[in-house]
């Protein structure tokens, strides 16, 4: 019996052929184990080595295989080509990026405000290394560890339309590593990170459309840390207008 | 040689906000806060004609009772209630509050305000109706 095939139909942009993308139409196997990143290789391996797209982990960790499949901001590896039987399933690259290539997008703007937020622990002074670690009990884990299941896949960049309309935007991944940071007991950077998240392209920016925690594959949920930093922000106002300098 | 990197940006479309369901509540959501901004200055203008006696509260009543801003009214309320009811929603991802070591549960929260609301709502009907 001949194999079940499905319509992959694939965004092609070969910048020294093409001015905008085109879509170019592909058959494969559909399997019902196989992820649409499944489908991608197959054409790479089998039908068109020229098509350029970027993955690693294929279990949903390295946050390299963001696309938009039929529309919607997807991790290629996590989203089953079965979903969309009997197809076409649409392929494109991350929305709201520049496409360098096919299915690879410019991440550059990402990686450039990423340390703007400083996600990282900030000490004013370490602890020496004699007194051990630095610990820290099961709620005080609770408080941040969501936010720290962030694989930087940017889904949330691509499905939010104010990082669309406006590109300076911060952004929700880039809000909630700063918030993973912040509500760590073991952090004290909180002021650092102020400047940043309380500009204009910082939180204020975000107008709660929602769309980044739907499109977030880990469940981060960085509209609400956008949110709850809001109100961490004017919360702080209020003190620094009521309180003397010194007692901030 | 090496082809000179031409990165396609995609154009945002005019009607980007038509695209799904959750960016047209957005958009709405906007437009909304003109008809809070009316409601304010309708508020304000019943207070100044309350203020300047009887004759002119009067008028003020005659000229709510056209049929345009009774539309207009219509309308606005409908905005404000979208308006109340998506700020409700934000409110529960907003505020995280503990009790006694536990986080209080985004619904208890929600539940807060929609009573508070009822409560207000209450209080204005009785005052209304006194």
């Amino acid at each position: 019996m001949a194999e079940d095939m499905i319509t992959m139909e694939v965004a092609r942009y070969r910048p020294e052929l093409e001015s905008e993308p085109v879509t170019q139409s592909y058959e494969v196997p559909l399997r019902k184990e196989w992820a649409v990143l499944d489908g991608l290789n197959y054409i790479k391996d089998h039908l068109d080595g020229t098509l350029s797209f970027r993955w690693s982990c294929r279990m949903g960790i390295c946050g390299s295989c963001g696309m938009t499949v039929n529309g919607d901001p997807q991790l290629t590896c996590a989203t089953f080509l079965s979903e969309y039987a009997p197809g076409p399933v649409r392929v494109e690259p991350m929305r709201n990026f520049p496409v360098v290539r096919d299915l690879i997008v410019d991440i550059g703007d990402f990686m450039n405000k990423l340390p703007t937020v400083r996600p990282w622990l900030v000490r004013t002074e370490d602890e020496p290394v004699e007194d051990g670690e630095y610990l820290q009990t099961p709620l005080e884990m609770e408080e941040y560890q969501q936010y720290s299941m962030c694989i930087n896949c940017m889904l949330c960049y691509s499905a939010c339309p104010v990082y669309a309309l406006d590109p300076d935007f911060v952004g929700p991944a880039a809000i909630a590593l700063a918030q993973r940071y912040n509500l760590d007991s073991r952090d004290e950077g909180a002021r650092d990170r102020r400047d940043v998240l309380t500009s204009a392209e910082g939180v204020w920016a975000c107008t709660f459309v929602g769309e980044c925690s739907t499109a977030c594959p880990k469940d981060v949920d960085p509209a609400g840390a956008i949110q709850r930093y809001k109100l961490t922000a004017a919360t702080n106002a209020i003190w620094d207008f009521l309180l003397p300098r010194g007692a901030r | 040689m090496t082809a000179t990197p031409r990165p396609y940006q995609r154009p945002v479309s005019l009607l980007w906000w038509v695209r799904r369901r959750s960016y047209l509540i957005f958009a709405l959501r906007e437009l909304s806060s003109v008809f809070v901004a009316w409601f304010v200055v309708y508020l304000l203008l019943l207070v100044a004609a309350i203020d300047s006696g009887d004759a002119a509260y009067q008028r003020f009543l005659d000229w709510s009772g056209h049929a345009w801003v009774v539309l207009l009214n219509a309308v606005s309320l409908l905005f404000l209630l979208l308006h109340a009811v998506t700020w409700f929603g934000l409110a529960p991802k907003a505020i995280v509050v503990r009790s006694r070591g536990r986080r209080v549960p985004p619904r208890t929260i929600s539940a807060a305000h929609y009573l508070l609301w009822v409560l207000l709502s209450a209080f204005v009907v009785w005052v209304v109706l006194r």
